[in-house]
């Protein structure tokens, strides 16, 4: 390398110092290539990003309402105070839209690493078994929500159904006051733990095998080899799969509008943020208080991810 | 990795030969055999629980409304090809499959074109800032970005147009087209494009010959997940669609807007949106792991 460096130098000072290039354009293009590829893409996601935010944050501060071309006031801060003391709407939307993520990625974790160290070790079959992990995961997630509309439903239910073989009585699942969140929770934990069980199998199959067999050899049982050795040195990737998962859990939106409609139900039992912004902005065009509830999702969504970033950044170490 | 396959392979049957008593002894707290069953119903009850939904669908897609109303008649039917007959000719849904494919695709391709060499920049350069820029698209709720869109396409009259749609769509498919490449370039040797480079390319020829050859595989799941991500896709075309850009996530949706619910034709609609992709999938599977998997196991 160093040999060749000399005569390289020389040439290319001539061609605009980058090696090999031709005069003119595509010198000019491969000097400047890092922006060049680059740009296109970022100046359209900013565009598509920026200029949105931007004006998300401006309609949070004014009245707008009805069109959005309707002529609207600056308020300042009054959206934001009207959603934060709305304890009927906003704060039961926020508390349904964290405990929809926290079990729904409790759930979906520890199934996930049940079944991931299920499938660790190869076995005979087990292309069959990953086919069956992937189909839930590429299913459109309306489909998904209608499919679990039929089977949950209360009297030609599939579930009610074998329930009634066992003796207890139909439950009314979606349609109930305090089981639809449950329900939906259950539906995200059918169609997403298979994502989870991916990426820990990533995880699991990139483990070395060496302080497993230590502790085989010393004795441990594999109780302890899990808790002891395997989930520590998982923890990284546990803590990606919750920050990609989380993301997505937080924004829940399809199996949510597609099973229970309009403002989560009539009772809004499952009228999470996203769900809650949506009806303001699209059902009943109430566009700064709907904005003001977005900028504090938003805000909510990166202090979750804030979080488990440091976390991980902690247990990397 | 095969080298380190073999040794192990060969320490466990030394150590068993050698030790056939200690090997036996070492295995008895987990119970192999009990283990070896355990693990078996374990995984017939994972499979089961993934399944048994979708194919209850499926049944169900082929049953009348009376026999899906009856109870007794959950799994011994007259098979009907009704539903479907219904659903693809009456309710017109030719032409929302056509919409979602050709949604997906154009917004894939275009999706690729932009973020292929953007992600090769990134990691190249290891462009951080930039890509978080990239990353944040995947962030932020889709409704806060719905607003301000539906003002201004809808001012340029292009909402119920292919275009809006597309470009909504793009939205979701070039961040995790990014996020992919960026990892897979990120694996990528740099050795070769400089070698390429001593031998007379221009660094943009290396990238062209060198490295979008071989990123094929890469391209190839960045390709995949984005259709699929696009093709099931709601909220952007519950707003942005129109009657003639319709997609089938909101036809599907439509279907129950009526009072009572034609549960075999909504059966019938689910499964016409699901199989395409499910076939995908299947023919496709090592590249939507791989995709799925991108970065996670990166420290």
């Amino acid at each position: 390398m160093s040999v060749l460096t000399p005569p390289r130098s020389a040439h290319s000072r001539r061609a605009g110092r980058t090696p090999g290039a031709r005069p003119g354009f595509s010198a000019w293009a491969n000097r400047h290539r890092k922006w060049l590829f680059a740009a296109p893409a970022m100046i359209f996601v900013g565009v598509l990003i920026v200029f949105p935010l931007a004006w998300t944050v401006y309609l949070s501060l004014t009245d707008s309402q009805g069109s959005v071309r309707a002529a609207s006031e600056f308020v300042g801060v009054q959206n934001y105070l009207t959603v934060l003391s709305d304890v009927e709407r906003f704060w039961p939307a926020v508390g349904r839209t964290l405990s929809f993520t926290g079990v729904a990625l409790a759930c979906e974790v520890v199934l996930g690493m049940g079944i991931a160290l299920l499938l660790w070790r190869p076995f005979r079959g087990e292309k069959w078994v990953r086919v069956a992990i992937l189909l839930p995961l590429v299913a459109t997630p309306v489909a998904v929500g209608m499919m679990w509309r039929l089977i949950f439903d209360p009297n030609i239910g599939f579930i009610n159904q074998l329930l009634g073989m066992v003796g207890i009585p139909p439950q009314p699942w979606l349609s109930g006051q305090d089981t639809a969140l449950g329900t939906t929770i259950f539906m995200d934990v059918w169609q997403w733990t298979p994502m989870v069980v991916l990426i820990l199998l990533a995880g699991l199959t990139s483990l070395s095998e060496e302080p497993d067999e230590a502790a085989r050899m010393d004795g441990a049982n594999a109780f302890q080899r899990f808790f002891f050795i395997t989930l520590p040195l998982m923890m990284p990737t546990v803590i990606v799969a919750i920050l990609l998962r989380g993301i997505d859990a937080l924004k829940t939106f399809d199996i949510l509008y597609a099973t229970k409609g309009k403002g989560g139900g009539s009772f809004h039992e499952v009228e999470t943020l996203n769900v809650y912004a949506y009806g303001l902005s699209f059902d009943y065009n109430q566009y700064g208080l709907s904005s003001a509830v977005l900028i504090l999702f938003f805000m909510i969504i990166i202090g979750t991810m804030w979080l488990l970033t440091m976390r991980k950044k902690a247990v990397s170490k | 990795m095969t080298v380190l396959t073999e040794d192990t392979g060969n320490t466990e049957t030394r150590t068993s030969a050698a030790e056939p008593q200690q090997a036996r002894r070492r295995r008895k707290p987990l119970g192999t055999r009990a283990y070896k069953v355990f693990r078996v119903a374990a995984l017939v009850a994972v499979v089961l629980f993934l399944i048994a939904p979708l194919f209850w669908m499926l049944l169900a897609s082929f049953k009348t409304n009376v026999d899906i109303y009856d109870t007794g008649k959950s799994f011994l039917f007259t098979p009907t090809g009704e539903n479907y007959a219904n659903v693809l000719q009456r309710n017109n849904y030719f032409v929302f499959i056509f919409n979602s494919f050709w949604v997906a695709f154009v917004s894939t391709v275009l999706s690729l074109v932009l973020g292929v060499p953007a992600a090769y920049a990134m990691s190249r350069f290891t462009m951080h800032r930039s890509a978080l820029v990239v990353l944040m698209a995947r962030v932020i709720p889709g409704v806060s970005l719905l607003v301000p869109w539906y003002y201004v396409f809808s001012n340029l009259k292009m909402v119920g147009g292919f275009e809006v749609l597309i470009l909504s769509h793009m939205f979701v498919s070039l961040p995790l087209i990014v996020y992919i490449m960026m990892s897979y370039f990120d694996s990528l040797p740099l050795e070769l494009e400089e070698s390429a480079q001593v031998d007379g390319l221009t660094p943009i020829g290396a990238f062209r010959r060198i490295t979008l050859p071989l990123a094929v595989s890469g391209i190839a799941t960045a390709g995949i997940l984005s259709f699929i991500f696009s093709w099931n896709n709601f909220m952007f075309a519950l707003v942005l669609s129109g009657s003639k850009t319709k997609t089938l996530p909101v036809a599907i949706f439509d279907f129950v807007s009526y009072a009572s619910i034609d549960w075999g034709g909504l059966m019938a609609a689910a499964t016409v949106v699901t199989i395409p992709i499910m076939i995908i999938a299947l023919f496709t599977q090592k590249y939507i792991v791989s995709g799925l998997t991108a970065g996670a196991t990166k420290g």
